[in-house]
């Protein structure tokens, strides 16, 4: 046995400084974007909740807020959702393609191009939506009219320039279509090496074993990637504002050019020309759209937990 | 049924990495081979090499020659997920799908390929599975609770039952026991026996006794040096092996005094 010299070196306490340090970042981090959340929903409030009674003239054509506000926010979902439609089936087929499908060579071309399209400003894709898409789709609305038209979102009469919500919803969908990729990619390559080789070793062909082994484990990752697509298709602004002509209506027609703006599109068309009145009524409107996203943020996570609780049990 | 499985001149590997080298070896219709040898000689990677799992593996590939009954294992008309219905695997680590029930989990491969079933008949598979896995006592009671609420040990048996369900025609078995208990590992060893009269299997051990007790046939793989591929040194009845082997180190690797 030697004898213990105060040179021996102590051991480092379990908590050192850096540890500290970083823990007070972190939540500092953590509580910061928590204030600015409150923040901004204590501005929409004291800015917007004025906006509620004011005049008739502030809600042209409509009478008062909620028949005005609801019309938008109809516009708004409906915009979305059409472009979810199209975007998630999209999406999970490209980032499926490029985890596990497309060799090496082309999984990694394909996957900067989609990253690609969330740099384009979504003024260009406005502009591009209004301009080109729109006219080009004009053949495709006629032909819905016409084979597809029992459906209610088919009705009609097709639009002749494209100013539709089909158009403004597939314009969405490409610009939501990046992020939603980009998630589900991610989720998707780190389904466990084992869980793949489970399958694959009973003898599940590819989609079987991506049924198996890669759905499940992602499941809840590809909920957060289609929120997070809903979340920016409920908010974008220039590119439908821009694509659509707007008239306060409640239609599930989606190939007529008569159709609701969202809610986010009319505070950029309105906010210019706006007067104070206008203004509160225009910020009303986005308190709307706020909470809106976040029951529907909050009403996903919810059926999420509860299918894994069911399969916890 | 059970199918017979010819190796030779056989080289493994993972990309530009020579894994295993110049395997030749009979593993026979009906009977238990074993493979032993020290860690990272290569036992998993021959294993996986007769069902085609080696080759999931990115830029993993093999040459030389596997022939199941006189086809060729790698012929290019040979479909991989065919080959694997019927050559069936226990991996060295359990793997049970992590959403799935248990009841589910042994059925998994039954189902596959849009099979449809019966409920009766699905029910009869899943207890005969579990109970020649040696789990239905435990887990009779909770067949729709989730697999991986299972310990270690449950869950491998979990993957034996769910391995042997589909009745594939050869069971490639990675060190199936290493997390089992004695009961549980004799209970497999059983199930070895047993399956043995209709099927061909391969087992990975560590455990000399367990190779000496299940198999007929034994492959000892061994590294020449570190850095070296494996290969295998001697391939023989396992009686002969176990008492009165040809080459001095598979004595030595038997007897344990090894490296
Ligand atoms: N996925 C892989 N990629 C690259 N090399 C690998 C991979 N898996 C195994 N190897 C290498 O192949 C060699 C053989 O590995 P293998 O897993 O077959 O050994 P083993 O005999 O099964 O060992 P153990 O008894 O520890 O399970 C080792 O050198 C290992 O590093
Ligand atoms: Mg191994």
């Amino acid at each position: 046995m030697t004898t213990t010299t105060e040179a021996e070196p102590q051991p480092r306490p379990a908590t050192g400084r850096g540890d500290r340090v970083f823990q007070g970042l972190a939540t500092a981090a953590g509580i910061t974007i928590l204030a600015a959340l409150a923040a901004v929903f204590v501005f929409l409030a004291i800015e917007g909740v004025p906006g509620i009674g004011k005049p008739a003239s502030s809600y042209r054509p409509l009478e008062s807020f909620w028949p005005y506000v609801g019309r938008l926010l109809f516009g708004t979902v409906l915009a979305a959702l059409v472009a979810l439609v199209i975007a998630a089936p999209f999406a999970l087929g490209i980032a499926l393609f490029i985890s596990h499908y497309a060799p090496r060579a082309l999984a990694v071309p394909v996957a900067y191009v989609v990253d690609l399209l969330a740099a384009v400003p979504s003024v260009v894709f406005g502009l591009w939506g209004a301009r080109v898409l729109g006219p080009h789709l004009v053949p495709v609305h006629a032909w819905l009219d016409e084979h597809a038209g029992w459906l209610p979102f088919f009705a009609g009469p097709g639009s002749v320039t494209g100013k539709t919500v089909l158009t403004a919803g597939t314009v969405l969908a490409i610009m939501i279509l990046p992020i939603i990729t980009a998630i589900c990619r991610e989720v998707f390559v780190q389904a466990p090496r084992l869980d793949e080789e489970a399958a694959l070793a009973l003898g599940a062909t590819r989609w079987e074993m991506v049924r198996l082994s890669v759905f499940p484990y992602a499941r809840s990752g590809i909920v957060s990637a289609v929120m997070l697509g809903l979340g920016r298709a409920l908010g974008e602004t220039m590119a439908v504002a821009m694509v659509l002509s707007a008239s306060p209506v409640y239609t599930l027609n989606l190939i007529s050019s008569t159709n609701p703006a969202t809610i986010a599109s009319n505070i950029a068309s309105s906010f210019q020309e706006a007067t104070p009145d206008k203004l509160a009524v225009l910020i009303a409107t986005g308190l709307v759209l706020f909470v809106f996203t976040f029951a529907v943020n909050f009403a996903a996570r919810a059926v999420v937990a509860r299918s894994e609780q069911r399969l916890r049990r | 049924m059970a199918r017979s499985i010819d190796v030779s001149d056989l080289d493994i590997y993972y990309g530009d990495f020579l894994a295993v080298q110049g395997v030749n070896l009979t593993v026979r219709a009906r009977s238990v081979t074993a493979f032993i040898g020290p860690s990272g000689c290569g036992k998993s990677t021959m294993l996986r090499s007769l069902n085609r799992m080696h080759e999931v593996i990115p830029g993993a590939r093999v040459e030389g020659k596997v022939m199941v009954d006189g086809q060729s294992l790698y012929d290019p008309s040979i479909d991989p997920v065919a080959v694997r219905r019927q050559i069936g695997m226990v991996f060295q680590r359990p793997n049970p799908f992590p959403t799935m029930s248990i009841y589910d989990n042994v059925l998994a491969g039954n189902r596959l390929n849009s099979r449809r079933m019966k409920k009766a008949e699905a029910d009869d598979v899943v207890e005969r599975s579990l109970r020649r896995a040696n789990l239905w006592a435990e887990v009779k009671d909770r067949l729709g609770r989730p697999g991986m609420g299972l310990s270690g040990g449950q869950q491998q048996r979990l993957c034996i039952a769910r391995a042997i369900a589909v009745e594939p025609q050869v069971l490639l078995m990675d060190e199936p026991c290493s997390a089992l208990d004695p009961i549980s590992t004799s209970a497999i060893e059983d199930l070895i026996h047993e399956l043995k009269a209709d099927y061909t299997i391969v087992i990975v051990t560590h455990n000399m006794q367990q190779a000496a007790r299940v198999s007929d046939d034994t492959g000892f793989f061994n590294l020449k040096a570190a850095g070296q591929p494996g290969h295998l040194v001697e391939f023989n009845a396992t009686r002969k092996m176990f008492s009165n082997p040809d080459n001095a180190a598979t004595e030595a690797y038997i007897s344990g005094r090894f490296g």
